[in-house]
């Protein structure tokens, strides 16, 4: 058996409001195996991407533990990339130095990688561009870039593709597939987007709100590169579908 | 191709070219109002409706500002009226920058500073000039001091909004990317808050001007501001003029420096214009 790369145990969150404690997050149990690719869907408000924020380390009120290899977390480290929604740029630095982020490009070792990982997300030319001078797709190229710097041994990526149109967005996913395929990342992605999470994943938590569980796992084993017009892809998507449309107590009906 | 590209520079160029003429129109245009006065001002200086003793003339500023340089006279006062500007605005911008970071990073301390600090903000400066020469006497000190303190309070509350103004999204990047407390504030609240710290530097040295004037006016025995005053008391108009001159170039001057500052460092914005 291999070791986790990540592994979730018995956590829960709840945030306290004036009026009621609200459950985001609901005693969840998670193992991602080295290289895996996960995605977590969901509503919005089922505490996915506070989930993500908890393994990122940005927030450390909760209860359980989350293990990272064989460290608990206690704060924001290097093993671990964010990407987020927006890319979050800084406005003021050009794309390379963006990617750069604290290290000094005049560090050979740094100005090496920082090249390969522009050739890897193709935005060879724009490396002195200003982030207002690049599109929308191009500044997650940039932020995903950014998150590689370091190699971590996961990348987090929350709705990384959700504010893209649906061109760029298609770009983008078989970017990261290749990059995944590339680096064998494990990668923990949060969306809404079931086509997105059938088309890259390996295996999808589907989770539930109020209180925020995990209501169904899939494993897609559908070999790479996958075609969205496929009938697997379409059964998978349905799958999904019905897990999320569905109330609790009719879910042994859909999983597999 | 080829073609294309030539007919295309040369479209660029023939543009180019109405724009400049177009500016220069414009500059012109500027120009009409100031040059009109002077010379109607020399007119009636010279047909004699206009007391020289009162409104000098043109002719007359112009040949005591070319005496005043030969002599040497402008220099030295000059000199000494830069230094105390320079000196009380490094001090006033210096501390405002560095409460005004304070402040903005740390909440607790925008709660036991900010109130004050807004409080004495409000005191015309004016009306502490008293104040400052009883403590600190006719001295350079209070001059210093005076301008320092006309500088601190504009670079102070721009420091502080700008940092408050940094995309607070940018904070949990900084995190992850696992910057020290050290680079948060160097590589992302400076920058974040530059437009603001600028401008800041704008308004505290116009702030920092005036009351350079203001303390060399109420008592200095050298400087530009005394030349003033003293070539008042000898009803000596042009002299006055002189100095005024003198004043009005030296902040168009600090200004452009800052504008040029701004256009260096501000090409990353949005609504940066180049």
């Amino acid at each position: 058996m291999t070791v986790a790369a990540l592994q979730i145990n018995d956590v829960s969150k709840v945030f306290n409001n004036e009026s009621e404690r609200v459950h985001v997050l609901d005693n969840i149990n998670l193992s991602v195996k080295q290289g895996e690719f996960l995605s977590v869907i969901g509503p919005s408000g089922c505490g996915k991407s506070t989930l993500l924020k908890l393994i990122a380390g940005l927030d450390l009120h909760y209860e359980g533990t989350i293990v990272i290899g064989s460290q608990d977390v206690n704060g924001p480290s290097k093993d671990r990339g964010f990407i987020f929604q927006e890319h979050r740029l800084f406005p003021w630095l050009t794309a390379e130095k963006n990617i750069a982020g604290n290290l000094s490009l005049k560090d050979p070792a740094i100005r090496k990688r920082v090249d390969d990982l522009i050739s890897l997300v193709k935005l060879n030319g724009f490396e002195k561009a200003f982030p207002r001078q690049l599109s929308g797709g191009m500044s997650q190229r940039v932020a995903i870039a950014r998150a590689l710097l370091r190699n971590p041994e996961i990348l987090l990526l929350d709705e990384p593709f959700g504010a893209l149109d649906a061109f760029t967005r298609s770009h983008l996913q078989e970017a990261l597939l290749e990059i995944w395929q590339k680096n064998q990342t494990t990668m923990v992605l949060v969306t809404h987007d079931i086509d997105e999470a059938v088309f890259l994943s390996s295996k999808i938590v589907v989770m539930d709100s109020k209180p925020g569980r995990i209501k169904a796992t899939v494993s897609i084993d559908l070999p790479y590169p996958r075609r969205r017009t496929s009938k697997s892809f379409q059964e998978f998507r349905t799958v999904i579908l019905n897990h999320l449309d569905h109330k609790p107590e009719d879910k042994e009906d859909w999983t597999i | 191709m080829s073609t294309q590209t030539i007919v295309q520079s040369n479209a660029i160029s023939i543009k180019k070219k109405k724009t400049n003429s177009k500016k220069s129109k414009i500059f012109f245009r500027g120009l009409f109002l100031p040059i009109f006065i002077l010379f109607l001002w020399q007119l009636l200086g010279t047909v004699g409706v206009l007391p020289a003793q009162l409104f000098s003339s043109p002719l007359l500023i112009l040949t005591s500002f070319i005496e005043l340089i030969q002599s040497g006279e402008l220099a030295s006062h000059l000199q000494i009226s830069l230094t105390r500007a320079i000196l009380g605005f490094s001090l006033g911008s210096f501390f405002g920058l560095l409460v005004g970071i304070i402040v903005g990073m740390n909440k607790r301390s925008e709660e036991y500073l900010n109130p004050t600090i807004q409080m004495l903000r409000t005191i015309p400066l004016l009306a502490i000039t008293p104040l400052f020469i009883m403590w600190f006497g006719f001295g350079e000190l209070s001059k210093v001091l005076l301008i320092a303190l006309g500088a601190f309070f504009p670079l102070y509350l721009q420091t502080f909004l700008g940092i408050r103004n940094v995309d607070q999204k940018l904070y949990d990047v900084a995190q992850i990317l696992e910057y020290s407390r050290l680079e948060k504030i160097t590589k992302l609240m400076i920058p974040g808050a530059l437009p603001n710290i600028l401008l800041g530097i704008r308004l505290a040295l116009s702030a920092a001007w005036m009351c350079l004037v203001v303390a060399e006016l109420l008592g200095a025995d050298r400087g530009v501001g005394f030349m003033i005053q003293d070539a008042r008391s000898f009803m000596q108009t042009d002299i006055v003029f002189v100095g005024i001159i003198i004043f009005a170039l030296a902040g168009k001057i600090s200004d452009s420096i800052v504008r040029f500052l701004e256009n260096r460092l501000l090409k990353w914005q949005d609504s940066f214009k180049a």
